[in-house]
């Protein structure tokens, strides 16, 4: 047979009865092996790497400056005031742990579903999940203000004889982030212990045998590490399936299990996990498009399984437009004065502009994806993916600001009304700097990951 | 192709590590548990002061009552630090020529305070209140210790808030009759627990613990 290139291919096409090719270009398994283990072996990683592995670096520093600074001067360095109590850190937490959701359903769910697609995709979308929620755990440990404190969260026997309030959802959330952190890197390291064995088998160096050889726990290939490989893997894909719905629900009770006017809606928890998912989508394409350009995975991550993603966050975005519209309907539908004044004051307020760019980036860019033309156009759908992304974060501001800020349910808010005070967050450089430092942190812990896929 | 894999031998290793890893999250539970509180972390703290004054002298020997330097304990919050004039009232007639008194004189010549160090420092966030604890029968005893038996003031209890805890949850232990509460060597159990209960009743101490109780 002789060896067909990608691009010359287009398996994008379904075409009933007959399966569409998951893997181009490629004869045998060897072949797919030198072409997944090049990223690694190479003596020097192409030009391009540096130069964004440099332009990461270099964000990453900044978050290093900003969180310094502001666990030397208070968390006040986030402009937050009276009645804006938290902004900056919460969004971002929310953020972070909505991308690991799309590693999470990918490798667990998909599995479950049998879609066989998802093995070009699923160990970096799994690394990214990892990434993403370190980069969620940061923020909590930050906004504490003090953080030599934040052991604080958890439940630990201290001198204080103080346990922390088991009936906050924050609480709860510290354990469903904690157990999904546990999870996701079991499985992500269970996953890839036949390939470090792999790496180990075709390693050059003594260092390198030693490393992969103590990672890859004297894995052989024999049938029984076969089999209970396969055992252990379909355990864990069952115990992180739950784990894709109930970690999102768990943190949408932060906002609504509270009594206020445009977090207390019993919509959240599903809204928050489609709107966990769709970023996450998001984010596996944005990060999908770089690595297969750079590393030369094309024929391993083909249109086809871009072309499905896209049909995710198609998918998913409908269920958050859908989820935005339920909220304005059940805002009027209920007769509530104050969740009326909640919405409307959300969409056309002081904040309106970030409402705004979360409607266009969420609601109406998605909706591209129905044309094939824009799933299958590589520039296009890195654009759009990166106006999710914008999308899903103002998202999380919109919700938490623009609720807290002209909250008129509490009276003391309608005092400082009265006087004429408008209670207004300040967002602060320091916030975006964070913001931005967190995404290339994790972008810079993805390139130095490389790709096992 | 040739495999790297580990010697045999190293397979003895994993129960070591397995053990470990079992152990570490006890490990860490009882490092926050002991070693953060200030049990461990101050100790009994005992600073050396600018002027050796001996409580043991003052207090035990000759006889001074807790309230004659710390006047205001009994009606306000704070416990005063008395100024140096009230070393004076004695010391201008008593070794007035002592070398150990060279501050004290400088300090009643200039003006300028003694700067005694403070051994019982809580947090600024706890608000604690002397007037309240002293006038319901909570002796000096309970947190600072045999006091005129120390020659230099050491930190007696941990001041923790687990410690402060301990009281108000139960405070039967630590009562006494109000007008005995400046006489430090009297311990706790020179009365009853009968005795103690019917105080609790009598001086209507119902201590509570909500945060607010001493983070105000």
């Amino acid at each position: 047979m002789s060896t067909i290139h990608a691009h010359e291919i287009d398996n994008t096409g379904d075409v009933p009865g007959k399966r569409a090719p998951l893997v181009l270009g490629h004869t045998d398994f060897h072949q797919v092996t030198n072409t997944i283990c090049r990223p690694n072996e190479m003596r020097k990683p192409p030009m391009a790497w540096y130069v964004m592995f440099g332009i990461s670096m270099m964000l990453v520093m900044n978050l290093g400056f900003v969180v310094h600074y502001l666990i030397f001067t208070g968390v006040g360095v986030w402009g937050l005031n009276n009645p804006v109590m938290w902004a900056f850190d919460i969004t971002n937490f929310v953020f972070w742990v909505g991308i690991g959701h799309a590693g999470t359903l990918i490798s667990a769910i998909l599995f479950l579903f049998r879609q066989k697609w998802r093995t070009g995709i699923n160990r970096f979308a799994e690394a990214m999940t990892i990434f993403a929620v370190i980069c969620a755990g940061l923020f909590p440990g930050i906004h504490v203000g003090r953080v030599w404190l934040a052991y604080w969260l958890f439940p630990i026997p201290n001198q204080m004889g103080m346990w922390p309030q088991f009936r906050s959802p924050l609480l709860w959330d510290v354990f469903a982030v904690s157990t999904y952190f546990t999870v996701s890197l079991l499985f992500w390291y269970v996953g890839l212990v036949p390939d470090l064995a792999t790496m180990r088998d075709r390693a050059k160096g003594k260092v390198q045998q030693m490393a992969y050889g103590l990672f890859s726990l004297g894995w052989r290939g024999s049938n029984r590490h076969w089999h209970r490989y396969e055992r252990a893997y379909l355990l864990l894909a069952a115990l992180s399936t739950p784990l894709v719905l109930s970690v999102h629900s768990v943190v949408s009770f932060d906002f609504a299990t509270s009594q206020l006017p445009g977090w207390h809606t019993t919509i959240f928890p599903p809204y928050f996990v489609a709107g966990a998912i769709f970023s996450g989508f998001a984010m596996v394409v944005t990060l999908a498009v770089p690595a297969r350009e750079l590393f030369g995975l094309k024929n391993l991550i083909t249109l086809r399984h871009l072309d499905n993603m896209n049909k995710v966050i198609l998918v998913t975005g409908c269920m958050v437009g859908y989820a935005y519209g339920m909220e304005f309907f059940i805002a009027w539908y209920s007769g509530a004065l104050y969740e009326k004044f909640a919405f409307m004051n959300r969409a056309f307020g002081q904040y309106s502009w970030a409402y705004w760019i979360m409607v266009s980036c969420n609601v109406i860019t998605p909706q591209l994806f129905w044309f094939k033309k824009v799933r299958t156009s590589i520039p296009l759908m890195f654009i759009l993916s990166l106006f999710v992304n914008v999308g899903m974060w103002f998202e999380r501001f919109v919700i938490i600001v623009t609720s807290l800020a002209n909250d008129r349910f509490l009276p003391m808010i309608a005092i400082s009304e009265v006087k004429g005070v408008m209670p207004q967050a300040d967002p602060h450089w320091e916030g975006w700097h964070q913001s931005h430092g967190a995404g290339s942190n994790a972008a810079a812990a993805h390139s130095a990951n490389g790709d096992n896929s | 192709m040739s495999r790297f894999l580990f010697p045999r031998w190293s397979n003895a290793l994993l129960p070591f590590v397995l053990i470990v890893g079992a152990i570490a999250p006890l490990y860490v539970s009882l490092l926050v548990a002991y070693g953060f509180s200030p049990k461990t972390l101050d100790g009994q703290y005992q600073p050396e002061q600018p002027v050796p004054y001996s409580h043991a002298l003052h207090v035990g020997k000759l006889g001074l009552d807790c309230r004659y330097c710390h006047n205001t304990v009994e009606n306000a919050s704070h416990a005063a630090v008395p100024p140096t004039q009230t070393c004076m009232n004695c010391h201008t007639q008593i070794h007035k020529d002592s070398p150990r008194l060279v501050k004290v004189r400088e300090s009643y010549e200039t003006g300028m305070p003694i700067e005694w160090i403070k051994v019982h420092k809580l947090g600024d966030y706890a608000y604690f209140n002397h007037a309240a604890h002293v006038t319901r029968g909570v002796s000096c005893l309970e947190c600072h210790g045999r006091v005129d038996q120390m020659e230099v003031v050491h930190r007696a209890q941990p001041l923790a808030m687990g410690w402060c805890l301990e009281c108000h949850r139960n405070p039967i232990d630590h009562v006494r009759p109000p007008e005995e509460v400046f006489a430090i060597w009297k311990p706790t159990d020179s009365w009853t627990k009968d005795q103690r209960l019917e105080l609790i009743k009598k001086n209507d101490i119902h201590p509570n613990d909500y945060c607010s109780t001493c983070h105000r």
